[in-house]
């Protein structure tokens, strides 16, 4: 095995609290270059919130978040998508009202450079500006297999397009670590399968890749490490064999219940 | 609209002074002017980056009183026997300070409301827009109160040898129609641009705009900006054409027509505050030479655009759209 990748994503002792609700009690975990990181736990366990913390839309209530070792706790969100930290949604993953292709143009709004007064003079800057993004966004379309759809509303597609769109709206911000809330949620198997593959792609293009997700398979077939999260604390980390076979995790998915005979 | 198609339209608009006798006419088309480039400036705050401002009618009235305080001159008593004055200054001058005043506000406006939402955000607005009409009407020493100002001299400009005046309606429709025009082309190219689509971005799904990079805050101050700067050109061609205006200007009334003008041509669309604009702009002079009487003038309106709301829901531009495209089987996306 190379050398060990440096550390490019490190939670540290995250706390978060509504109230009385402890929704992430100490959360500790680091993420490497390259990686694929899968983050699964049972319903509840705080992994959505953990997301929120570190893409900058929930302030954790204690602990710290950094990026390639820049604290990522008082930025807001647009700030910790500049850095390349970028994140897909669950659900409303894109402008159902735009067609695909203006999504991916909205997404690459990062890599354009005209200000407000190139665009109202419409100089030459700004018009080669533009090409430059058309060109970048087919690109993009033609990555993750869209391109045939570029015209169409994005609110027309099917579920698993949606899914595919926004993952190409998150790389059109050229990030250098994607974090993929549920990516496969409610997605057949042929859907899943073609997700898988594209994960796969992105991975191999140097993209360090955390995801959440409850698609067993998928998962264990995508990662190169897990990490496992019940009621708001790690509770396991290692490769899928090790954590298959782990009873902690076992005992948190399927209870205590009753020996085995 | 193609380009041809453009051109044509705006020609054909030039060439109406030439032939058209009637200056009552005339003086409808230009109220009906002023009142689209406030229409145009609204939908790009309400249509296109989805901000419900009820107190847009303000930055219209503080362009038309800046502009007319500019060039009639003032002198107000900061402290009791401390005066601070401006000497008149001339109409050009006085109408650029009441477009910059105007987006200054709309810099203020944007920055202070964003900081709350929805339904408050809408509150904020209505109430900034009535707190200005309070100090126009009360500030007597600066506004004159409910007297007005008036004599507000017309504009003149002097470039080299000719002087152009833009006293008579004729020289005054093309003026408005000039204007227009600029404002259609600086909101187009606007919404095309990067800055467009972030604006669009924000109006649809905050939290994804944010996650792709989008600067919320600061495209949404953009936008106020632009459409109060905007809405200050129109109060400020509206005060050098009537040449008398009073804290009526800021009353509620005129932000609702300039709301239903948007919603009814098509929000979000560029030619919809077009549409929407002439069809209410013109109508009440319509319906006023068949001699029906105010109040059932205003139950027109309303019936009229309840009507639209309810069988055309996203407005008339839209609808045609629809049409056009289904009759021939092709997108137009340049409406």
């Amino acid at each position: 095995m190379s050398v060990q990748a440096e550390t490019v994503l490190s939670i540290e002792h995250v706390a978060v609290h509504f109230e009385g609700l402890v929704a992430i009690a100490d959360m500790t975990f680091s993420v490497r270059a390259g990686e694929i990181v899968g983050l699964i736990g049972p319903n509840g366990a705080g992994k959505t919130t953990a997301f929120n913390v570190i893409t900058g839309f929930l302030k954790p209530t204690s602990g710290e978040v950094r990026y390639r070792s820049t604290p990522l706790n008082r930025l807001k969100p647009h700030e910790i998508a500049a850095l390349g930290l970028v994140r897909t949604f669950q659900r409303t993953s894109v402008f159902r009202n735009s067609s695909v292709f203006e999504n991916v143009l909205t997404g690459l709004h990062c890599r354009g450079r005209s200000n407000i007064w190139q665009s109202l003079l419409k100089t030459r800057r700004e018009k080669e500006a533009e090409r430059e993004l058309v060109k970048d966004a087919n690109e993009i379309l033609q990555f993750v297999g869209l391109e045939r759809r570029a015209s169409e509303a994005a609110g027309n597609l099917p579920y698993g397009e949606q899914r595919l769109l926004g993952v190409a709206m998150a790389l059109a911000v050229k990030p250098s670590m994607l974090l993929l809330d549920e990516p496969v949620s409610g997605m057949n198997p042929s859907e899943t399968a073609r997700f898988t593959q594209l994960v796969k792609k992105i991975g191999a293009t140097g993209v360090t890749i955390l995801l959440v997700e409850h698609d067993m398979p998928m998962v264990m077939q995508v990662s190169d490490r897990i990490v496992v999260l019940n009621h708001g604390r790690i509770i396991a980390e290692g490769s899928p064999t090790e954590i298959q076979n782990n009873p902690e995790v076992i005992r948190a998915y399927l209870g205590q219940g009753k020996k085995r005979a | 609209m193609s380009r041809l198609l453009s051109f044509v339209l705006v020609a054909g608009l030039a060439s109406v002074p030439l032939w058209l006798r009637d200056f009552y006419v005339l003086h409808v088309l230009i109220t009906t002017g002023i009142f689209i480039i406030a229409a145009m400036s609204l939908n790009l705050l309400l249509g296109f980056t989805g901000q419900l401002s009820l107190g847009h009618v303000a930055f219209f009235g503080i362009g038309a009183y800046t502009s007319a305080l500019v060039s009639l001159g003032f002198e107000i008593h900061v402290l009791p026997d401390v005066t601070v004055g401006l000497a008149p200054k001339p109409v050009w001058f006085a109408m650029v300070t009441g477009i910059v005043v105007a987006g200054l506000t709309g810099y203020a406006i944007g920055k202070l409301s964003f900081r709350v939402r929805g339904a408050y955000f809408v509150i904020v607005s209505i109430s900034f827009a009535e707190v200005v009409r309070l100090v126009a009407v009360n500030w007597v020493e600066l506004t004159q109160g409910p007297m007005a100002l008036n004599n507000i001299p017309a504009l003149t400009l002097g470039i080299g040898p000719i002087e152009l005046s833009f006293l008579r309606k004729p020289s005054f429709y093309l003026l408005v129609l000039a204007a227009m025009v600029v404002c259609y082309i600086i909101i187009m190219r606007l919404v095309n641009s990067r800055a467009g689509r972030a604006m669009i971005a924000l109006r649809e799904n905050e939290s994804l705009a944010m996650s792709v990079g989008i600067d919320v805050t600061r495209y949404l101050v953009i936008a106020t900006i632009v459409s109060a700067a905007m809405a200050g050109m129109a109060g400020a061609l509206y005060t050098h054409y009537i040449r008398i205006v009073d804290p009526d200007i800021f009353l509620f009334i005129y932000t609702v027509t300039m709301v239903i003008m948007v919603i009814t041509g098509g929000k979000g669309t560029l030619t919809g505050p077009l549409v929407g604009g002439a069809l209410f702009g013109i109508l009440p002079e319509v319906l006023r030479a068949m001699a029906i009487r105010p109040e059932v003038q205003w139950i027109i309106y309303g019936v009229l655009m309840v009507l639209v709301v309810y069988f055309l829901p996203e407005g008339i531009v839209p609808a045609i759209k629809r049409s056009l495209a289904g009759w021939k089987r092709r997108p137009i996306d340049a409406l």
